[in-house]
């Protein structure tokens, strides 16, 4: 475990020299040794085998078909020798420096906080067999394949560690064993291992039509046919982001102990996916795969922020909210426009802070009070103060105008405009309306005061605590240093991926507004507190028709008896709800897929 | 530029309370004189607010003058970013976190009435999201800037170009300033079934605080309806000016005409008016370019 | 200018037939139009200056009254509308009937009727009006001693027929004379009153203590019976 952080904390000084090196040269390492090639396909032989075992065992044995199918050609290329040799392997710039930082820093909080959480977990939930040791060992060996995959420029090495990460979130998914869980990970295992298969098949057409061996040398573009494998990594990156119509694995994937959900939806898998595909951005520009990604994300966006609404389980809102955020993030990575990916590598840096602070907290919440329901959630304020303000600044984070992810909706919308592609200006402008719904009914429980109400005791333990204030206090940080973030950090990507230098996005009096608005935020509640507003105030109970039993919550019913009183969110499920909207949308975005994969790669043929 | 800036929201930050104090006025008196009676003076919504602020103020919990007074100074905020000349998209994003804090102060109370009121604000929050950002989206289109600064000098008026956004716009006005059948969270006629949803639970100087945000907010709003119409020209102010006093008049008259209706009736209606209106504007645009 | 400009209507029906309802409501309407004055009817106590009181009190209204009346911000006024209001009228004699509004909560100005005339109702509420002004200035002393944050959360109102006791019948009612009389008897026991009053405006705690033992004698002086 150690080991592990040391790792980590290697991966995060890389990332710091390479930003504060400020070169906007690629470090490439040229590396010939055959022995890492080797462990690469032993370790592809492996999970194979692993993944074939665990179907047999389960009985789940359509696995083994994408498996296979995935694994076997690639593995026959690369033992006869086809594959495209003499190449880089290795590349560390400015967008892997920055992924190291997200990956290396939530990571290890996310991992510090497991480790508290597990304990806990296995308080609670005495029925699920005690493996905490063999889940940690797991998340280490995922971080671990996600530096190795964002640090890797050889397609095949991506490969590798892509099946890795689709096999671990897969045994960390089933980590409960119970029928549920096991029916979920395999879910998520046939719907990447589906991803991977695709991804195998450009890895193959590359290395044996094109004779190309690397992604740089994707992106480079050139060849005609480029497009085909290009498309094939899009459609492998769709399924690793849980895009419509894959999205029903990240749903499933909440089964799993809350740092795996954590993990899974904010650092890492649905990460790589987005990562993928804003390297492939600049080669999807004008080409009708980079207006279905397009169009599919903001599909994404839309439904996903509808769905959103109906569901009143804490997890699944912020599963379909990270569902809707990368739809988001997709389609700015589709338009291939240097706005467009400024956008999306700021979303994903805030969504990684965001969505892994609200996982965590609402892990704790669910220790807490034994429920993540978010009408539970009513009062919160009161009940659990620390980790409800945390929560109130999370949730702020994910819409408010100030916040992080709002200044990247800004940027995205500016992209879309200027790509031209109204129904995504569309999509955003509704699904935004549909955001701010759910976010804000949530906020308004948790910032509901009950009287007479006590406080429960807030047991999360203090290395919790060591991972949470710190992403508490990243996004308010992260809300002032955008500016610096977006000269440091996003332009020096942008100079690689396009080779050219784009103006401020968002531009020098708009910024210094957003700092004043920034700071009237958190001056406005100190300020009160200063001057004392409201001193003349006199204390009264909620307005109940005059008969308010006098806790705001009974009232005094005609035959004189107290009534208990609630009122709860509005889900609207009889227009939005899952029954209704889920399998629609999963149909619409497959059908999408399906023209994008026909014609893109039927026309090539 | 900063200098222009600053003076042009100072004159908003003073100017605005009593235009839009004066136009709550007009429409009480508007809607009297439909209803064939006297009707208040017109400076009557300045009586209530001193008033108002001369009470006692009763509060149900003491976060509740936070989030009022957010509220307040937020939407005065936003209106000074747009009248100052700032990025329109900036000021749609501050109006909706205004928005935001009144409804938390709703919600803080924990009363049923205030509640359900918070929670039909939302709703309308969601209708109309989506048209303010089409606008800001659609005078960029039209004119190459999402700076109102810029926008002000521009040759030709936008609504020759943006027709569908206007009326999209006009439409969901009705929600934004509390009309009659759209008035869900709100209902500012006596005797219904929401008391007076989102304000139920704010009583006294929080609740003149309220009244006043909402003049600021009017008077932003018939901002946005006279840019629609505003050029270099000097002339084309006073085309904006009659612009905004007919669109303030027909919004009295909608709100006179209609009963109020379901939400999810408003719902389908505002996206379906947004999407054929203004979608159908925006594709036109989009394909001229 | 004048707080008595817009004063804000709340209209309960305590037992009342309908009929002074009705004329109440026929008051607001265009026909009379009490807006000319600023006169709103705002269906919320949290809102309203005046209190209109229909029908005599029996014991299932009389807390109902009593709760709108304390979330009523000061200054306020209340107009007991028709006889019945006033002391009971026909039902006076009635099982359940308590008596008129004032039974409950200190009556402002009686405006007698069966059914009441919507222009005696105006001519009520223009004297109630001329009441808030007097009762603002007494507000803005006792709001200058810091005494007018008691915390009504507390006063939870449990009562039906059986357990209604008439000689603790002002408990929950607290005007601002009562509230003055309280901070007078404190500025005397207490060393240095307005800077521990100003100091502790968030903890009401210990001006709510008094609440339950809030003395009788607050009741109104009989302003307006000559309406």
């Amino acid at each position: 475990m150690l080991g592990g952080f040391t790792i980590m904390a290697c991966a995060i000084y890389v990332a710091v020299n390479v930003l504060i090196s400020g070169d906007a040269s690629q470090f490439v390492y040229l590396e010939h040794t055959h022995i890492p090639d080797t462990l690469a396909v032993c370790g592809e032989v492996f999970l194979m085998l692993l993944v074939c075992f665990l179907s047999i065992k389960y009985k789940k044995y359509y696995a083994i078909i994408f498996s296979l199918a995935g694994t076997i050609p690639v593995l026959w290329m690369d033992l006869t020798g086809r594959a495209v040799e003499g190449n880089p392997h290795v590349r560390i710039d400015t967008f892997a420096a920055v992924m190291y930082l997200i990956v290396g820093v939530v990571g290890i909080l996310i991992c510090i906080y497991a480790s508290g959480y597990m304990k806990d977990y296995h308080h609670h939930h005495t029925d699920v067999a005690d493996r905490s040791n063999y889940f940690l060992a797991l998340m280490f060996v995922f971080l671990g394949a996600m530096f190795g995959l964002i640090s890797s420029d050889s397609l095949s090495w991506i490969y590798f560690f892509w099946e890795i990460t689709s096999v671990c979130s897969f045994l960390m998914i089933g980590y409960t064993r119970t029928q549920e869980a096991v029916d979920n990970s395999f879910r998520a295992l046939w719907m990447n291992l589906l991803g991977g298969c695709g991804f195998a098949a450009g890895l193959m057409i590359c290395n044996m039509g094109l004779g190309i061996s690397n992604l740089s040398q994707v992106t480079e573009g050139g060849a005609e046919l480029i497009i085909v494998p290009v498309t094939l990594f899009a459609f492998a990156a769709l399924t690793k982001s849980a895009q419509f119509p894959f999205s029903r694995w990240l749903l499933g994937a909440m089964v799993a102990p809350t740092p795996s959900s954590a993990l899974l939806h904010s650092a890492t898998m649905v990460k790589i996916g987005v990562y993928m595909l804003i390297r492939l951005s600049p080669v999807m520009y004008g080409t009708l795969t980079g207006v279905m990604i397009t169009v599919i994300g903001g599909f994404t966006f839309f439904a996903a922020s509808l769905l959103a609404i109906t569901v009143s389980d804490g997890k699944k809102v912020l599963a379909y909210s990270t569902i809707s955020n990368l739809g988001l993030i997709t389609a700015c990575a589709g338009t291939g426009t240097p706005e467009g990916v400024w956008a999306a590598v700021m979303l994903v840096l805030f969504h990684a802070v965001s969505k892994s602070l609200l996982f965590q907290t609402v892990g704790d919440i669910e220790n807490c009070m034994h429920s993540r329901d978010i009408e539970d959630m009513h009062g919160l304020i009161i009940k659990l103060p620390r980790l409800a303000f945390i929560m109130i600044i999370g949730i702020c984070g994910m819409f408010l105008a100030p916040f992080g992810m709002l200044v990247s909706k800004w940027a995205a919308l500016k992209s879309f405009v200027d790509s031209g592609s109204v129904w995504l200006v569309l999509f955003l402008v509704f699904g935004s309306g549909s955001t701010l719904f759910y976010w804000a009914k949530w906020l308004g429980k948790i910032c509901t005061v009950i009287h007479q109400s006590f406080e429960l005791e807030d047991i999360t333990p203090r290395s919790e605590m060591v991972s949470i204030f710190p992403l508490t206090s990243l996004i308010i940080i992260m809300c002032f240093a955008f500016p610096w973030m977006s000269g440091n950090m996003i332009q020096p990507i942008l100079d690689e991926a396009f080779n050219t230098s784009i103006p401020d996005v968002i531009g020098g009096s708009d910024v210094i507004i957003m700092m004043i608005m920034v700071a009237m935020v958190f001056m406005i509640p100190i300020g009160s507190r200063f001057l004392s507003i409201g001193k003349n105030s006199k204390m009264t109970m909620s307005y109940v028709a005059g008969v308010n039993a006098g806790d705001d919550r009974h009232y005094i019913d005609s035959f004189g008896k107290e009534r208990a009183l609630y009122m709860s969110n509005w889900y609207m499920r009889d227009y939005f709800g899952e029954n209704k909207l889920l399998n629609p949308c999963i149909w619409v975005a497959a059908v999408l897929v399906a023209v994008m994969l026909i014609v893109v790669v039927g026309g090539a043929i | 530029m900063e200098y222009g800036f600053i003076i042009k929201a100072i004159l908003y930050l003073i100017l605005a309370p009593l235009i839009g104090g004066l136009l709550s006025g007009t429409d009480r008196l508007f809607a009297a004189r439909m209803q064939g009676r006297q009707g208040p003076p017109i400076i009557q919504p300045f009586y209530d607010v001193n008033k108002l602020l001369h009470k006692q103020t009763t509060v149900v919990n003491s976060i509740q003058i936070l989030f009022v007074s957010g509220y307040l100074i937020m939407t005065v905020f936003t209106g000074c970013l747009f009248f100052g000349g700032g990025d329109m998209l900036l000021v749609f994003f501050a109006l909706s976190m205004s928005e935001v804090l009144m409804v938390m102060a709703a919600f803080s109370t924990n009363g049923p009435y205030s509640i359900m009121g918070a929670q039909r604000e939302l709703l309308q929050m969601m209708c109309y999201e989506p048209m303010t950002l089409l606008v800001a989206i659609g005078f960029y289109y039209a004119q190459g800037s999402f700076m109102v600064a810029d926008l002000v000098k521009a040759d030709a008026p936008a609504i020759i170009q943006l027709p569908g956004f206007f009326i999209g716009f006009v439409f969901i006005l009705i929600i934004k300033l509390r009309k009659s059948p759209f008035d869900l969270s709100t209902s500012h006629h006596m005797h219904q079934e929401m008391v007076k949803g989102l304000t139920t639970d704010l009583s006294g100087s929080n609740l003149a605080l309220v009244e006043i945000a909402e003049w600021y907010d009017t008077v932003l709003m018939m901002g946005i309806v006279g840019m629609f119409f505003i050029t270099a020209d000097p002339i084309s102010r006073v085309w904006a000016v009659i612009a905004i006093i007919v669109v303030f008049f027909i919004e009295t008259l909608i709100d006179n005409i209609f009963p109020r209706v379901k939400y999810i009736t408003m719902l389908k209606v505002t996206w379906a008016v947004i999407l054929v209106f203004a979608g159908t504007n925006l594709l036109i645009l989009n394909v001229l370019k | 200018m004048n707080i008595a400009k817009s004063p804000w209507v709340l209209h309960y029906d305590g037992s009342s037939c309908n009929g002074c309802d009705i004329e109440v409501l026929a008051t607001m309407t265009p026909m009379y139009d009490v807006e000319r004055f600023g006169i709103i009817n705002t269906g919320n106590p949290k809102h309203a200056d005046v209190l209109f009181l229909t029908g005599g009190i029996n014991a299932q209204t009389a807390p109902v009254v009593r709760q709108l009346y304390n979330m009523m911000p000061d200054p306020k006024v209340v107009v007991a509308c028709g006889i019945c209001a006033c002391d009971g009228g026909i039902f006076k004699d009635c099982y359940n009937i308590l008596g008129g509004a004032d039974k409950v909560v200190p009556v402002d100005v009686y405006v007698p009727g069966c059914a009441v005339r919507p222009e005696a109702l105006i001519e009520g509420v223009v004297k109630a009006v001329g009441l808030l002004e007097e009762k603002r200035k007494k507000l803005k002393e006792s709001l200058k001693q810091g005494y007018c944050s008691v915390d009504y959360s507390k006063m939870a109102i449990h009562m039906t027929a059986d357990d209604y006791d008439p000689s603790n019948q002002y408990d929950a009612v607290l005007t601002e004379e009562a509230l003055r009389q309280q901070a007078e008897e404190k500025i005397k026991v207490s060393a240095k009153p307005a800077a521990l009053a100003a100091a502790k405006p968030a903890n009401p705690a210990p001006a709510a203590k008094p609440v339950n033992s809030a003395p009788a004698q607050a009741a109104p002086a009989e302003k307006g019976d000559n309406a």
